[in-house]
């Protein structure tokens, strides 16, 4: 790969992480805020990522892995007192890595459409658990008294109860697990992935045990999910079992497939214009009284997207091109 | 736990796991046939309790009217859903159709409570099968839950034997199993497609509306139904509605017994009993057939 390509693929990225983090020295309270929240859904859809555009499984339970991991930074940390990040945090995203290493021995068993199946299943069970008993609070939901400190040698080193400083928290996590990714994605394991999705039959006949790899990269998204869980637990300061619930599953799909399927950026540019559309949705200046049948609006936006735009918005510049080419050839030859 | 109360319980679990297959069966075929997972699929079964719901006054609460005129509603609605949105999905790959349908969910749920409310309504049991039968001593089974059992038997029969014994449903098993050879024989698939489409969405709507007069109609109960289809429908084997049939049923047992035994974990019953299937069978207990 020649310097100025990477050049020309680094450029956007830096340009973007570049802005989020002048953004809170323009603006405070709601919109960073609302940022922090959807740098929080662009992990959790870059953990989907993994799975769906990386590996070609698509898992419609991913909220169960998310929403155990909340749960449990909620469920871990003492009711009097604040918890050591460097304890809550391992522990929760153990907890996803944990139901997702054992829902990943079973789904991964099925393939297609029972894979969809499977998983939503699983995630369903997950909520229930936290919808019927008691051990969350049921369908109430459960509060997080006090935020986990960051202390490191006796010094606390950051306030996650500030905005501004969670904000960064949450930039610098969005950014590792992105790196994280992209190296991974490139990395042996990442190729047999790209294999197992473009083909699983050739990848077992080159002599590649694919159930191992497919396990492992089930289990990773489940734990980066729990990362995500972790952070919205943690800004929010309370949980409930909709976190579970298979509608968030459905939206973090239509966020990669709003994004663009197969490029991380159209991952995170996806949670991004997902959550700019249900904001636009919910903003009663434009849509009046209407604006509280906002799901209404987000469903035909989802139909539309689907019929019309197949490759995410990430692949409207090559959707145009080629729509561009086939007007010139036709041009050509009339 | 005592023998009426167990015979009690076995006609509640029979009359569940009927219902579910009404439900079921339409998403297996639908799968089986045309190749698209329909998450859409539960919210018929609630479109059409909310059919039972606002067409009873429209026919002074006659219940055989009203099933009758929403049946002809719901045939309708399949037909021109498959004709505007499903159609397009085909040749789209499964995660495709997961978000239309989820989409069309979306829509469903909020046209639902800008055309009726977001409240729960009871829906009284007509009146000529509002009674109940003795069994044993001190228990007493009401004839409705009976009646709903016998529908749902009687729509299994005749599923079946359309299927196994006439053209069309010799057309929907050759479907099925070759898309492509069916085509190059001639059959218009996509005049198969719609019907099967529509009789799916009409098998739903008619759950919904026998349902409605015991589960009374909520929001959101279409997503409760279709999730327990999906364990029906991965237990059963996709595509087989022999198989949806017999999962039912299984389906049925064990969540009704799940609640009366262990009513603490009833809700994970029924995914445990899809884990351990899976464990001993990964495609279900049939294969399309």
């Amino acid at each position: 790969m020649t310097p100025a390509i990477n050049a020309r693929r680094l450029a956007l990225p830096i340009l973007v992480v570049g802005l989020l983090l002048i953004f809170p020295l323009a603006t405070t309270g709601f919109y960073l805020e609302f940022t922090s929240k959807v740098m929080i859904l662009a992990i959790f859809a870059l953990s989907l990522e993994l799975l769906v555009g990386a590996t070609g499984l698509v898992s419609l339970g991913h909220a169960a892995f998310y929403g155990i991991a909340a749960y449990a930074t909620v469920l871990l940390s003492p009711k009097y007192g604040a918890a050591s990040v460097w304890w809550v945090l391992p522990a929760a995203i153990a907890c996803s890595a944990l139901y997702a290493f054992c829902v990943g021995a079973l789904a991964l068993r099925t393939k297609g459409v029972y894979f969809i199946m499977v998983t939503l299943a699983f995630a369903q069970m997950a909520y229930y658990v936290f919808h019927d008993t008691k051990l969350g609070g049921g369908t109430d939901g459960i509060y997080l008294n006090f935020k986990p400190e960051v202390v490191l040698y006796g010094a606390r080193i950051v306030d996650l109860g500030k905005p501004v400083a969670f904000y960064y928290v949450v930039l610098a996590c969005l950014v590792l697990v992105f790196m994280f990714l992209a190296v991974l994605l490139e990395s042996r394991f990442g190729r047999v992935l790209a294999g197992i999705r473009s083909n699983e039959q050739r990848m077992r006949a080159a002599g590649f045990a694919t159930f191992p790899y497919k396990w492992a990269a089930f289990t990773l998204a489940g734990a980066l999910a729990g990362l995500a869980g972790f952070l919205v637990a943690v800004k929010d300061g309370f949980v409930n079992p909709e976190m579970l619930s298979w509608h968030e599953s459905g939206a973090v799909l239509l966020m990669l497939i709003l994004g663009g399927m197969g490029r991380l950026s159209g991952a995170v540019l996806g949670a991004f214009a997902f959550a700019l559309l249900q904001l636009f949705f919910q903003w009663e200046v434009v849509f009046g009284s209407f604006a509280k049948h906002w799901p209404l609006m987000l469903g035909g936006t989802i139909i539309l997207c689907v019929a019309f735009m197949p490759n995410g918005l990430i692949g409207l510049p090559g959707q145009w091109r080629a729509w561009r080419a086939r007007k010139a050839a036709g041009a050509a030859r009339g | 736990m005592d023998l009426p109360t167990f015979l009690v319980q076995c006609l509640n679990a029979l009359q569940y796991g009927l219902l579910l297959f009404l439900v079921a069966s339409g998403l297996t075929l639908i799968f089986g046939i045309m190749g698209v997972i329909n998450l859409a699929h539960g919210s018929f079964y609630m479109i059409g309790a909310y059919l039972a719901f606002s067409l009873a006054p429209v026919f002074g609460g006659n219940f055989a009217a009203t099933l009758a005129a929403g049946l002809v509603l719901a045939v309708i609605f399949g037909y021109l859903l498959e004709w505007l949105f499903v159609s397009y999905l085909y040749e789209r790959d499964h995660l495709q159709q997961v978000l239309m349908t989820y989409g069309l969910i979306l829509v469903f749920e909020e046209l639902r409570s800008i055309l009726v409310d977001n409240d729960v309504h009871g829906i009284p049991v007509p009146a000529w099968l509002s009674g109940s039968v003795q069994l044993g001593d001190l228990m007493q089974y009401p004839v409705y839950r009976l009646a709903i059992s016998a529908v749902c038997l009687a729509v299994a029969g005749g599923l079946y034997f359309v299927i196994a014994r006439t053209r069309l449903g010799m057309m929907v098993r050759a479907g099925s199993s070759n898309r492509e050879m069916v085509q190059s024989l001639g059959i218009n698939i996509k005049f198969l497609y719609r019907i099967v489409f529509a009789a799916g969405v009409a098998l739903a709507v008619l759950a919904g509306m026998i349902a409605a007069p015991v589960s009374s109609v909520y929001p959101g109960m279409g997503a409760q139904v279709l999730i327990v289809c999906f364990v029906v429908v991965v237990i059963g084997g996709i595509g087989s509605v022999r198989g949806a049939f017999l999962a039912a049923l299984l389906v049925g047992i064990v969540d009704t017994f799940g609640k009366v035994l262990f009513p603490q974990a009833a809700g994970v019953a029924i995914y445990l009993l899809m884990a351990a299937i899976l464990l001993w069978k990964p495609e279900g207990l049939f294969r399309q057939g």
